[in-house]
């Protein structure tokens, strides 16, 4: 944390650019080090709440460890991206109100767009990209991330 | 647009100014273009823009046409010569009307029962523009209306994003308590985290509920509480009139600003049922010879200066949050409201043979925070409050109305005595610069040995946030400052930590003009509102038979019958208090575990307070320095640090928790050492042991 902003002077000006390293390092923003970095920055709380909630980017929640991110722009849309939000629904219970298992395993998020319509729909998991996803293949997938999970338990 | 085009090339092209509506007009020292067209005597519509305030541009409201430009907000815009303005068009109108039209669609529409219904600029903005109908449906879903201050209530349900609390409470105030948060139609103005606004960082000034045109702000009504009083016959209703209150009433009722209608204030309290009417400027003189005794002891000896008042109970707040360890400084009396209340409570049980139980205090207030003030633990004897109401001087205005009394036609009745007597110095604690200039007139006679003339202080009086004066008091020199605003306040209070400023006397008070322009006054706007106020205040100090508090002989005989000297042991008892350093983040615990780096099974537990004060005296550093210290000792499995918040002593920081026990004034050696020692001692424990377990094997 001290490290983080040391490394940008505490200078409120790069705000956002800190907030950016924080949720690297913790994966979400929470609460208290948000107030941490207003003290520290001499920023009201209020400012920097405000701020973090302003972008898409930063998450006041904690996410789970996978990250599944499904496009739900117009070349996804019509190749069916819902299905595959609906499966979300039914194995998981995950939709827009719950959007974090409570085994902290899966987050699901609905995207607009990741740039890829050529593949649609598209689904990223953490850092891996999926084209051409059905419920077939993400099923295949998720499970893949269970039995996984399992063995390391 | 045909006016426009006819009037001559050359006259548009003539220095210093342009053409509004067809009309020529010269450009002055106006900042932009809506001030130029409002000089112009065009009533231009806006609800963000506040003279006082950072330009924002957000409501759209003050669109004009520039010839050449198109449409643009006259707010946003620097008047330049030549420049030909369209204010009055069919499609300026149309889109005002819309915009104004959007605005009722995402608003909660109860007007007739909203506290704001007679002030607000949203309601006239309709009437103004012709809207007659919205055709636009309301957004659903509504959100929970925030009544966690005692001073304010928060309704995000009538909010028009127009930004103007968020910026005077970080610009006039330097708190900050409200931003917006999130994004596109999901936006709100909101404390931090969407915490309530009385568990957060908010002093009560109640500036941003005066400034918000809409009833999204409003100040929390104890009328209800004061009705019931007013109704109880076991009950003995006393009535404090702050002085601000009196030169502000009026316009309630459409009388002129600055008018002082104390005679009907307390013509209309009888009426509606009040056992006896007093006045707050008796207890402000009570507070002169106090605090004025208090400085002067300082002053005589060097000692606590500056001298900080202690009467807006916001300032009060901001201090406790803020400079803990400069609390010393503060004054140690209660505000006027408090001494009254405490003071009057024992009196009045005594005179009347009434249990105290039975006396119900009620202040009538220009303020907002005075609401948490009477709420504060410390002021309250034998588990009940000293003040037991608070009510501001637009809910008096209400409560008139709704006691069906006509105030322009009630007779002036007078105040009670003995407590309704004061002198002029009583009074000026309603203007910025009257508790300096009142504690002046008595403590500066006793410094000079002779009588002064009250005429000699007016150098601290006048508009600006910040007023100094260096008073020759024959061959002693007192320098005073007075400063209004908090924003303004930490400036100077920053000044004078880093030594850059040196007084003897400082006078702070949150809100602009002081407690005349309170957020409890009925609304206003500009300057003029503001000097009519200020000048009613000086005229009734001029008016009455005395002007300094040492004269009020209603005074010296509760000394001389009650509180025997100014800080006796009873006047102490009663009239003064002491502060103590507070959190700013509510109750608001941190936790740093992100559920990976848990060390459970850690022997040393240390945590660093990282709150601001602590921050400021380095808690960072030596925070920064133990993990360094511990990881170069590769210990870290056997202590657990973490940075937390607030143990509540600021002024002694940087406090440190190791194990259970609470550390003040800790420096990194201290700690460190103490963590070498405990690591040693559990390194010889974990020995003998080892060497019990071999033995026994």
């Amino acid at each position: 944390m001290n490290e983080i902003l040391d490394s940008f002077n505490n200078d409120p000006y790069r705000l956002i650019a800190i907030l950016q390293s924080v949720q690297e390092e913790y994966r979400y923003l929470p609460e208290p080090v948000l107030s941490y970095i207003a003290t520290n920055l001499g920023l009201p709380r209020a400012r920097v709440f405000g701020v973090a909630t302003f972008y898409a980017h930063f998450s006041l929640q904690p996410k789970g460890k996978y990250v599944v991110r499904i496009c739900d722009g117009t070349a996804c849309h019509v190749n069916r991206s819902q299905s595959l939000l609906d499966l979300m629904d039914e194995r998981f219970k995950l939709n827009d109100n719950k959007p974090t298992t409570d085994d902290m395993l899966f987050t699901l998020e609905k995207v607009s767009c990741l740039g890829a319509c050529g593949l649609a729909p598209v689904v990223v998991i953490n850092d891996r990209v999926y084209g051409q996803v059905n419920v077939d293949k993400l099923g295949a997938v998720l499970d893949e991330i269970l039995e996984d999970e399992e063995r390391r338990r | 647009m045909s006016e426009t085009n006819s009037i001559p090339s050359a006259v548009i092209s003539e220095k210093n100014t342009l053409i509004i509506d067809g009309r020529m007009v010269t450009i002055g020292s106006e900042r932009n273009l809506l001030e130029l067209i409002r000089s112009a005597g065009i009533n231009m519509p806006t609800f963000c823009y506040h003279s006082d305030l950072s330009v924002y541009g957000a409501c759209r409201l003050c669109i004009v046409e520039l010839q050449g430009r198109g449409i643009v907000t006259s707010c946003t815009t620097a008047p330049e010569p030549g420049m030909v303005v369209s204010v009055n068009t069919a499609e300026l109108r149309r889109i005002r009307r819309i915009t104004v039209e959007l605005l009722l669609a995402s608003h909660d529409v109860n007007c007739p029962t909203c506290a704001k219904s007679s002030s607000c600029r949203l309601l006239d903005l309709v009437a103004r523009l012709g809207v007659s109908t919205v055709r636009y449906r309301s957004r659903a879903a509504k959100q929970p209306i925030d009544t966690s201050s005692l001073s304010l209530v928060r309704d995000p349900n009538k909010c028009v994003l127009c930004g103007d609390c968020v910026r005077v409470c970080q610009e006039m105030q330097g708190i900050g308590a409200l931003d917006f948060a999130y994004r596109g139609s999901k936006v709100q103005v909101l404390p931090a985290f969407g915490q309530g606004i009385g568990e957060v960082e908010c002093v009560n000034c109640g500036q941003c509920s005066a400034i918000c045109p809409t009833g999204a702000l409003t100040v929390k009504s104890d009328i209800d509480r004061v009705w019931q009083a007013l109704h109880d016959p076991s009950k003995v209703v006393a009535v404090q009139i702050a002085p601000a209150v009196r030169v502000g009433i009026g316009e309630a009722f459409g009388l002129a600003a600055g008018e002082t209608h104390i005679g009907q204030i307390a013509a209309a309290l009888r009426q509606m049922g009040a056992s006896y009417i007093y006045d707050t400027a008796f207890a402000a003189d009570l507070t002169v010879l106090e605090e004025g005794t208090e400085f002067l002891k300082r002053f005589r000896l060097g000692e606590r200066l500056p001298q900080f008042t202690s009467c807006c109970p916001a300032w009060v707040k901001l201090a406790e949050q803020r400079y803990p360890d400069m609390l010393e400084n503060l004054s140690s009396c209660r505000s006027p409201q408090q001494m009254f209340g405490s003071l009057i409570k024992q009196e009045l049980a005594k005179e009347t043979g009434r249990s105290s139980d039975d006396i119900f205090i009620l202040s009538i207030m220009p303020c907002t925070a005075k609401k948490f003030e009477a709420a504060r633990p410390e002021f309250s004897t034998g588990g009940r409050p000293d003040v037991d109401a608070v009510i501001t001087t637009q809910e008096l205005a209400r409560m008139i109305r709704e006691a069906c009394l006509d105030f322009t036609s009630l007779e002036p009745d007078s105040l009670d005595m003995p407590f309704g007597f004061k002198s002029g110095a009583g009074i000026l604690f309603g203007a910025s610069g009257g508790v300096a200039e009142a504690v002046l007139r008595f403590a500066g006679e006793i410094t000079a040995k002779r009588w002064l003339n009250p005429a000699e202080f007016h150098r601290v009086r006048g508009l600006e946030d910040t007023r100094e004066a260096c008073i020759d008091l024959g061959g002693v020199n007192l320098s005073v400052a007075v400063v209004n605003g908090l924003a303004a306040a930490q400036r100077l209070v920053d000044d004078v930590r880093a030594g850059r400023k040196r007084y003897d006397l400082i006078e702070a008070m949150a809100c602009p003009g002081g407690c005349i322009c309170g957020a409890g006054q009925p609304s206003m706007e500009g300057n003029a509102v503001r000097v009519a106020r200020q000048q009613g205040i000086y005229r009734l100090d001029t008016m009455l038979q005395m002007h300094k508090s040492q004269e009020n002989p209603y005074l010296q005989q509760l000394y001389k019958n009650v509180l025997q000297e100014p800080g006796s042991h009873i006047a102490h008892e009663l009239l003064h208090t002491h502060y103590r350093p507070r959190r700013r983040t509510g109750a608001h615990e941190i936790d740093f575990d992100t559920g990976e780096e848990q060390s459970e099974g850690a022997a040393v537990h240390i945590e660093v307070c990282v709150g601001t004060n602590c921050h400021i005296k380095g808690s960072h550093d030596l925070l920064h320095n133990l993990i360094d210290h511990i990881d170069k000792n590769s210990a870290g499995h056997l202590v657990d640090v973490s940075p937390t918040f607030c143990y509540e002593a600021c002024d002694r920081g940087p406090t440190v928790k190791f194990n259970d026990e609470i550390l003040e004034k800790c420096t990194f050696e201290e700690i460190a050492g103490r963590l070498d020692r405990e690591l040693e001692q559990l390194a010889s424990r974990e020995a003998t042991e080892v060497g019990k377990i071999r033995d026994e094997s």
